[in-house]
């Protein structure tokens, strides 16, 4: 099925404005209405924008007035910063989420959903496997934030799954995104002067290219994939090599310590860090995109690397240590060994 | 990938006099015709064998020659039997390796650490570094120079041998310093390119975390004396390994700390002819502990579970795992060489799911490295451990308690056992999977059995 209405929720945050505009750009959609609560600062082009709380049950006449056929759940928040702190981002994540869903049931027009979620929902561990699979359970539940949420939002996803079985549900499971207009958690982390990280602790990380996050999520909504799926760039990136990439000097800092430093961090404005994201830290997670490519038919265009490369040139990351000075001394002395050989061998 | 001192490994396996120099290169007779061909240039293999005057560089073994050959030879400078020596310049086509370096030695000396550069390092990534690298330092030598091909002056120069040379350096002895002072140089080299990998982060690590440049060149030189002179690691059966594709060695646990895990592996590095890195299941323990964990994934260990086994076998990794667990490795040394029970099984399922084949492999000698004669199950418990082991010298002995005891170790692959005349329903069938375990179990047990019986003394 053709989406000819689409609903876009979380339009005033750098990824649902994108998708929005997209959206509004292909000619083949009739309508497209953005929504969240505050006004989006980016060009929607013919996007119609309505100042609505998905908390609300307004959302439903919305839903009903314009006769939408397809919607985007993109408001799912990461950070509480944005929100106005942990409490406004959960009501807005969960009570949002089951809002809107209730609206999405009443309404027989509509015949797909698409979520954006997060591959936070595995949690991390030292039991992980190298990689989940979709249908894997995470070993231990995330006891908090934006990953508890997503959890939550899945739950009901799901559960409006089976009592609307006509309508199509994905779910998208991204890893974290980085890109040049990203403001994430992780981005604003890797920034840091000095980035601190846990003492004894080499994370494997997974990024996603910003771009193939918004391709994925159009892909999406054109077509129709019912189910779950794990969106990531290829390959997995170390910590510590991801740090040594952009060229910074790693702090590393004892498993206890680490709490309070992001507690202080968060406090300054300095990176939104959460305990959650700790265990992260620790024990990284890596999922399995095989099901994305041969099920749903992407390949993500950046690896992880790649993703990571790009995002260091996009943002223009201060040097800390530079690459280029690295490589100059290397020659140096190699050039330096060389003259050396020279007078040995005459 | 990496490149291993074949000269090394040879030290190893091959019993040698004292003093056997290669006789002088130069005596091997005259230099077969080098057809052109034979140069697997961008690469360097011989460019490599330089240094080493032609010492051991096989320039069949698939791996490109031996950026650690300079390594392995100046440990042990003079051991090489002369008819290994002169066996290896017969073998080698075209001894252009001593032509080479004369070559390089001579008036374009200065390209040899760009050359030796661009070959011997560029891997991925970094090719066009090396590249670039060269062509800054190839400046007197000019575009053809020692790392990127014979057929150009300082090889045909020194083509007709040693004899070009000046100094006569490939004239036996008197050619050993500056050899040396090459090898040095090249080895001080690639120490300089791998700091730079390592300082910018310019290497790859695959979805486990496995990180092939730190394992080649910083964890693996570091076991090798271990590996050699402190175990005197003897290695048989390795032909049982397959060359490629996916195979599940299993393996007795013994030790009291997974010495036996790490020596294996290296075994398989260092002498299997397609020096294939085992990938090692280890017990989720492993990956809680702070400094461990982060070794551990890099040095190519993964989570002990179906998912991971099966995700390795199917790419064709070569997998390594311990089903007795800590049941084996902390088992009190009146137990020695009793086997424990195989798990669950999970390995046999996860190589029949995949159609792998089983290599049962022996250990003997772990066994007595730590005798553990008490087990402090309190503070285990309290420190979260399955054991905490007291041996008669640790703790007692403080730090100098943790040196293992100098046993004697043998390691046997034995026969593998084929999995394809099963189907994929097998791994479904708990009866066949609990008979294959057994089985497996009772062939190693076997192995330890036999090998205990030939062994002299647990020391020597």
């Amino acid at each position: 099925m053709r989406p000819r209405r689409v609903l876009v929720t979380g339009v005033s945050r750098p990824l649902g404005a994108e998708v929005a505009a997209a959206l509004a750009a292909d000619p083949e959609i009739v309508d497209v209405v953005g929504v969240d609560t505050i006004a989006p600062t980016a060009d929607l082009g013919r996007t119609q924008f309505v100042r609505v709380d998905i908390r609300n049950p307004l959302i439903a006449k919305v839903i009903s007035t314009a006769a939408i056929d397809t919607v985007l759940h993109l408001s799912v928040l990461a950070t509480p910063l944005g929100a106005g702190g942990r409490t406004a981002m959960k009501e807005i994540n969960v009570i949002g989420t089951m809002q809107l869903l209730a609206a999405c049931q009443k309404t027989p027009g509509v015949k797909k959903l698409v979520v954006k979620s997060t591959t936070s929902i595995y949690g991390s561990s030292p039991r992980d496997p190298a990689l989940f699979t979709e249908e894997m359970e995470p070993r231990g539940l995330p006891g908090g934030g934006y990953a508890k949420d997503a959890v939550e939002v899945e739950g009901y996803v799901r559960g409006f799954g089976r009592r609307r079985p006509d309508i199509a549900v994905t779910v998208l499971r991204l890893a974290n995104v980085l890109g040049p207009r990203v403001d994430s958690p992780l981005a604003r982390y890797l920034d840091l002067p000095l980035v601190p990280t846990v003492l004894g602790f080499d994370p494997r990380i997974q990024l996603l290219h910003s771009d193939d996050a918004m391709a994925v999520l159009l892909k999406a909504t054109r077509e129709t994939h019912a189910g779950t799926f794990n969106v990531a760039g290829d390959g997995v990136l170390l910590l510590s090599q991801a740090i040594r990439r952009a060229g910074r000097p790693a702090l590393p800092v004892p498993f206890p310590a680490i709490g309070s430093l992001g507690n202080i961090a968060r406090r300054l404005r300095l990176v939104d860090f959460s305990s959650e994201q700790l265990g992260f830290l620790a024990h990284g997670r890596a999922v399995d995109t095989t099901k994305l490519k041969e099920v749903f038919g992407y390949v993500p265009q950046y690896t992880t690397v790649a993703t990571f490369d790009s995002f260091v040139q996009d943002r223009g990351l201060r040097f800390t240590i530079d690459h280029e000075l690295v490589s100059r001394v290397e020659h140096g002395l190699q050039g330096a060994l060389a003259r050396r050989r020279l007078l040995g061998a005459s | 990938m990496g490149e291993r001192g074949t000269s090394s490994r040879r030290g190893a396996d091959v019993p040698m006099p004292p003093d056997g120099r290669a006789g002088p290169p130069g005596a091997a007779g005259p230099p077969p015709p080098r057809p052109e061909g034979t140069r697997r240039s961008p690469n360097g293999t011989s460019a490599r064998a330089t240094g080493a005057a032609s010492r051991t560089v096989r320039p069949g073994s698939g791996r490109s020659g031996s950026s650690r050959a300079g390594t392995g030879s100046q440990r042990e400078p003079g051991t090489r039997a002369g008819l290994d020596g002169l066996d290896d310049l017969a073998a080698l086509p075209g001894r252009e390796g001593a032509g080479a370096l004369n070559g390089s030695s001579g008036p374009n000396g200065a390209d040899h650490p760009g050359g030796a550069d661009a070959a011997g390092r560029s891997r991925g990534a970094d090719s066009a570094d090396g590249a670039d690298r060269s062509r800054d330092a190839g400046g007197p030598g000019g575009p053809g120079s020692a790392g990127t091909g014979t057929g150009t002056a300082p090889g045909g120069k020194a083509g007709p041998g040693s004899g070009a040379d000046p100094g006569g350096e490939a004239v036996g002895p008197p050619a050993e310093p500056v050899a040396d002072a090459g090898e040095l140089e090249r080895v001080l080299a690639e120490l300089l390119a791998f700091l730079r990998r390592r300082i910018t982060g310019d290497y790859t690590v695959d979805e486990h975390g496995f990180d092939p440049d730190l394992t080649e060149h910083i964890v693996a030189p570091l076991l090798r004396p271990i590996y050699r002179s402190y175990f005197r690691v003897e290695t048989r059966g390795l032909e049982n390994i397959p060359d490629k594709g996916g195979a599940l060695v299993v393996s007795n646990h013994s030790g009291t700390v997974p010495l036996d895990a790490l020596m294996t592996a290296l075994a398989i590095l260092d002498h299997h002819p397609a020096h294939r890195h085992l990938r090692m299941l280890a017990a989720d323990l492993v990956f809680a502990l702070p400094f461990l964990a982060p070794l551990a994934r890099k040095t190519g260990n993964t989570l002990a579970c179906q998912a991971d086994a099966e995700r390795l076998l199917g790419a064709g990794h070569l997998v390594g795992v311990w089903p007795e667990g800590f049941k084996g490795i902390g088992k009190p040394f009146s137990d020695r060489y009793k086997l424990q029970r195989f798990g669950r099984g999970g390995f046999v399922s996860a190589a029949l799911r995949t159609g792998v084949p089983i290599v049962p492999c022996t250990v003997v000698g772990a066994e007595e490295i730590y005798p553990m004669v008490g087990n402090a199950r309190t503070l285990a418990r309290l420190l979260g451990l399955p054991y905490l082991p007291i041996t008669p010298t640790f703790p007692w002995l403080g730090l100098l308690g943790l040196v293992p005891l100098p046993s004697k170790w043998i390691i046997e692959f034995g026969e593998p056992v084929d999995t394809t005349e099963y189907t994929q329903a097998a791994a479904e069938d708990p009866m066949l999977v609990f008979e294959l375990t057994d089985r497996i179990r009772e062939t190693i047990q076997h192995t330890l059995y036999g090998l205990l019986m030939q062994r002299r003394s647990v020391f020597f």
